[in-house]
């Protein structure tokens, strides 16, 4: 243990005292207030768990369902459409791997709503999708607009860095030499893949997997803007919550409850997947 | 070693690497059995060379033949041969057993035969049967350097690869291994084939040696021939320290240095014209007087180095520096400074042409 006035312990202060501030009051004020009486707004009520039985005898697990469905729905598509990408820019494009990189970067730099709103206009009915092929070959179709794989693919869209790079990572962590080293073993391609590449990859792709997950489960402004109304995540009843009706304890327990939710598969994912024995730190 | 069909068998094998040739037109057999080492500095496309053998690289032209056959084309996997990496390249993520097991595992076989296997070749490179499932990554550097032996002979391979897997090895445990490699070479009765940059390694170990030069094989022989008739001076200064005098064959059948001394020669190889006189520093000896070696020189001794079991001395003739090598029992009792003769025989000294 460290005595409390060590030199490390005096140097880190400013840093406790920041996450105290910053991080640990707001979550422990968030968690007090969904304990707190209904529509009330003062840390002074008597706690109860009234905002947890409205929660549980209403329709809020649907909400909390399409939030989870779309998350897991985006990180597997994400998984599905990153690895190939990831691998390409470490073992397949050479020099090209700095231009993708670039390429995927570059969109950041542009504030998510604008660029969901891009989407917006290229997917509306006579946007530039629809309204080239209406003028171009004369057909019509319908927009996919305000439905959820137009949530998904805003989704998808938005969080693909946040994959891509720790797959990067993860994949160019392989070293080269295990590689030719389990070829010359005797082992297939596919068997490479399966036995060293993938494995060794692992940490990478956890990373990628949880931040993304985490990123995509507190989603809101893709369902708002590519999905209209179609769908209400869990973010937006905590959202209506604290706005529209004015009732900070109820979305005070929405958000425990999701942090929970989060955090019991998180926990799960790690256990599951240990990324210190991966790293050989066991 | 020789006799029989090669096992591995090179034809005008020439990799290109752009305008460069990185291995230049090698002729080479290897017997079955045999230990053979490549010796070569950096840059001498010896790791090239294996890397084609082992079919992780193909030659631009000529053809490479194991058993007979031609192998040019056949990938890593197909082939029935194993490389042990510079780096190991053992998988991280695996037990020692796991990594051993790994061949076999591919092979498909059930797994109470695959550790049965391991746990053999474990007794084999006298790795403690507890490691089966240590972490790899847990073991220290010479356990590693067994395991990844192990894994290889897993393969059964009929020719196994070596890419300076000691160079990374502190020199004390070096020697151990390098031993170590040699009993296991004599209890496998496979066929090694090995690269290092130290030819002193390559020595210890090897049946025969080929060293290699910017892409070109200089000369192929026993360690023995190695040390005592290199071909080149190049051959000749890649074992310890060597004296180094360049000559010309004169009409009076003398060696004419250019500082104007004369020297009686050994046996001159047909057609040699000029080059240099090698002689090996335990050859040179301090003398009492001139006459009693072939050839002697007179210069200072300017200081001296032990080297375990042996005590070399620095002359400084002129410009020229020589070193004398003795057995530490029995040492040269000159003080610094003091003028010293040195001298050889004629036959103890190697006349090489470049």
């Amino acid at each position: 243990m460290f005595k409390p006035m060590s030199a490390g312990f005096r140097s880190a202060s400013p840093v406790l005292l920041f996450l105290l501030i910053g991080f640990a009051a707001p979550l422990l004020a968030v968690i007090w207030f969904s304990f707190m009486p209904p529509r009330s707004f003062s840390f002074g009520g008597a706690p109860t768990f009234e905002n947890y039985r409205t929660i549980f005898e209403s329709t809020t697990y649907i909400s909390f369902l399409w939030s989870l469905g779309l998350a897991v729905t985006t990180v597997v598509l994400l998984a599905l459409i990153c690895y190939p990408v990831a691998y390409g820019m470490v073992r397949v494009f050479g020099k090209w791997a700095m231009l993708v990189t670039l390429l995927f970067t570059i969109p950041l730099f542009v504030s998510e709503n604008i660029r969901l709103y891009g989407w917006v206009l290229f997917l509306i009915k006579n946007g530039v999708l629809l309204g080239t092929l209406k003028s171009w070959f004369g057909f019509e179709l319908e927009s996919m607009l305000f439905s959820v794989p137009a949530i998904i693919l805003g989704m998808v869209y938005v969080y693909l860095p946040f994959m891509l790079f720790p797959m990067t990572l993860g994949i160019s962590m392989v070293p080269n030499e295990t590689r030719d080293a389990a070829f010359d073993l005797g082992a297939s391609r596919w068997q490479v893949f399966k036995e060293v590449e993938l494995p060794l990859s692992m940490p990478g792709i956890v990373i990628g997997f949880l931040l993304t997950f985490v990123l995509a489960i507190g989603a809101i402004a893709e369902a708002k803007v590519l999905g209209g109304q179609a769908v209400i995540p869990i973010t937006q009843d905590i959202e209506i919550a604290f706005t529209y009706s004015q009732n900070w304890p109820l979305g005070a327990a929405i958000a425990v409850l999701l942090m929970l939710i989060v955090g019991v598969l998180v926990v799960l994912a790690l256990r599951r997947f240990d990324l210190d024995s991966f790293l050989g730190r066991r | 070693m020789q006799g029989a069909e090669p096992i591995l068998s090179l034809k005008a094998v020439r990799k290109m690497f752009g305008p460069q040739a990185a291995v230049d037109s090698i002729d080479l057999d290897i017997a079955e059995g045999e230990f053979f080492t490549i010796v070569g500095p950096s840059g001498s496309g010896k790791t090239t060379m294996l890397r084609m053998l082992a079919g992780m690289d193909t030659p631009t032209s000529g053809d490479i033949l194991l058993n007979g056959k031609r192998i040019n084309d056949v990938p890593a996997n197909k082939r029935p041969t194993c490389m042990v990496f510079q780096s190991l390249a053992l998988f991280p993520h695996r037990t020692v057993g796991q990594n051993i097991e790994f061949p076999l595992k591919i092979r498909g076989e059930d797994p109470e035969r695959r550790k049965a296997r391991a746990l053999q070749l474990m007794d084999l490179l006298r790795l403690p049967q507890s490691y089966y499932a240590k972490n790899v990554l847990k073991c220290s550097g010479g356990e590693r350097q067994r395991v990844a032996l192990a894994r290889a002979l897993a393969y059964d391979p009929q020719i196994l690869f070596f890419d300076e897997p000691l160079s990374a090895i502190d020199y004390k445990l070096r020697k151990t291994l390098e031993k170590e490699l040699k009993d296991i070479h004599r209890e496998t009765k496979k066929t090694f084939v090995y690269i290092t940059h130290s030819l002193e390694e390559a020595m210890v170990m090897s049946d025969r040696i080929g060293v290699m030069r910017a892409g070109k094989l200089v000369q192929v022989g026993t360690p023995q021939e190695i040390y005592s008739t290199p071909n080149t001076r190049f051959v000749s200064e890649f074992v310890g320290d060597v004296n180094v005098i360049p000559v010309t064959l004169g009409s009076d059948g003398l060696l004419h240095s250019p500082t104007g001394a004369t020297y009686k020669p050994p046996r001159i190889p047909p057609g040699f014209r000029d080059g240099h006189l090698v002689i090996r520093p335990e050859y040179l000896k301090f003398l009492a007087s001139p006459g009693e070696a072939d050839n002697a020189i007179s210069g200072s001794l300017y200081n001296e180095y032990a080297l375990g079991s042996r005590i070399q001395y620095q002359v400084r003739v002129g410009e020229t520096v020589f070193v004398v090598e003795k057995l530490r029992q029995q040492p040269f009792t000159g003080q610094l400074d003091d003028t010293v003769t040195i001298g050889w025989d004629a036959q103890d000294a190697i006349l090489v042409t470049d």
